[in-house]
């Protein structure tokens, strides 16, 4: 595999971002009580973290290494600004929903975390496919939350019925608990369990990186 | 005022409730000892930032702000967002110089968590709903306490199970991720009870 791929690949289930790294959970948490949220989310954080990688890997030259972390912080906000933007212009409604999520992308964990981690050392190319790659990656985290959120609190998903409901002469009860904050944290848990028991049969003999920044 | 401040305190916990700084809850609950640390660091961060924020969008970037200039028609408050991570970044660096200075213990007490401060989604979450709330100047002073000590609350009493539950030994590294998220879950749960309270 070439270093363009792996650095696209690793994020994705392996070194995910969410159920691995351990980052960004606040707004996996937040977006996920259906699926076009967290799609929306993704696609969002995902246009940051390329653009932010880009710009950070071309400047990893001249950014003095004292001030780096205003420096970082001031890209990463000027691109939330335009997403923040971009969206509130063209998906309105959307945007409303996410409320001040889009803008809490700035102090997301995942995108300083592969600024500092990653952009900062690596050339431009493989930034680029490293910031899709953990994008992707936190994407494939927050639909599959989303999916299952959605599914047993309204029956279908993205509009489509797949639980015929009771009220409409269905059999399924919506489980209205899953709509609710703790439900985030357990199915959250549950996926963790889920990508760590996958990784193990993956990657046998590597050491468990020890996800939480301390 | 005090519905405002039990409110921010308990029913909207910042933490359990809207899932700001969980990065920060998770790494920081270790012991309760650096909690409590974290936890006040917390506190005076946010009761410092959120009214501070409130006059700069209100003085500086609120439509209409520069008015007394002849500008009346510039809207500066797509900016905000960038103002207000940028002035949250100086205070805390402000506040670090200062905490050095006059209060030595406190400032060893509080270490590291300082600077992580900076990106705690909880800080900025914060400012951003004193924004989209449209607090006055003293609500958000009110809110920012309240929240902060909510959020304080929460970090103090996850560390309190965590050590009761991992023991000095701790659980095996890879299994006890998902296990904080469960503990956390749960006290989400008993948080939403407050949900029911109705305050006069």
């Amino acid at each position: 595999m070439s270093r363009l791929t792996t650095a696209f690949r690793r994020p994705l289930l392996e070194e995910n971002p969410v159920s691995v790294q351990l980052l960004g959970i606040c707004s996996a948490l937040a977006v996920t009580k259906s699926l076009a949220a967290a799609l929306v989310m993704g696609a969002a954080l995902t246009s940051v973290l390329v653009a932010s990688n880009a710009l950070i890997s071309l400047l990893r030259n001249v950014i003095p290494h004292a001030t780096r972390l205003v420096l970082q912080i001031t890209i990463i906000a000027s691109l939330v600004i335009v997403t923040d933007q971009v969206l509130a212009a063209f998906a309105p409604k959307m945007s409303e929903q996410l409320s001040i999520f889009v803008s809490l992308i700035i102090t997301n964990c995942i995108i300083l975390g592969r600024a500092e981690a990653f952009a900062m050392t690596h050339g431009v190319g493989e930034s680029v496919a490293d910031g899709l790659g953990n994008g992707v990656g936190y994407t494939l985290l927050l639909a599959a939350v989303g999916a299952v959120r959605e599914l047993l609190t309204q029956g279908a998903v993205l509009g489509f019925s797949l639980l015929p409901l009771t009220k409409d002469g269905g059999w399924f009860e919506p489980l209205q608990i899953l709509g609710l904050p703790p439900a985030g944290f357990f199915l959250i848990a549950l996926f963790i369990w889920l990508t760590r028991l996958l990784r193990q049969r993956l990657v046998k003999p590597a050491p468990v990186a020890s996800g939480a920044a301390r | 005022m005090i519905t405002l401040f039990l409110n921010s305190l308990f029913v909207e916990n910042l933490a359990l409730a809207f899932f700001l700084g969980i990065c920060t809850l998770l790494g920081g609950s270790r012991r309760v000892s650096t909690a409590a640390g974290l936890g006040v660091a917390i506190v005076v961060v946010m009761a410092v930032t959120v009214p501070l924020n409130h006059l700069v969008y209100r003085l500086l970037l609120a439509p209409g702000a520069w008015a007394w200039a002849g500008l009346g028609q510039l809207d500066l408050s797509h900016l905000s967002l960038i103002c207000f991570i940028g002035l949250i970044a100086a205070t805390v660096q402000i506040l670090e110089m200062v905490l050095d200075r006059f209060f030595p213990a406190l400032s060893r007490a509080l270490g590291v968590f300082l600077p992580l401060i900076t990106v705690n989604c909880a800080i900025l979450g914060g400012s951003l709903f004193m924004l989209n709330r449209n607090y006055s100047l003293a609500q958000s002073g009110v809110f920012a306490v309240g929240s902060g000590l909510g959020w304080a609350l929460a970090v103090v009493a996850l560390a309190a199970i965590r050590e009761k539950v991992e023991g000095d030994e701790g659980a095996p590294e890879s299994g006890s991720q998902a296990v904080v998220f469960v503990t956390v879950g749960l006290m989400s749960t008993a948080y939403l009870a407050f949900a029911g309270v109705r305050l006069p």
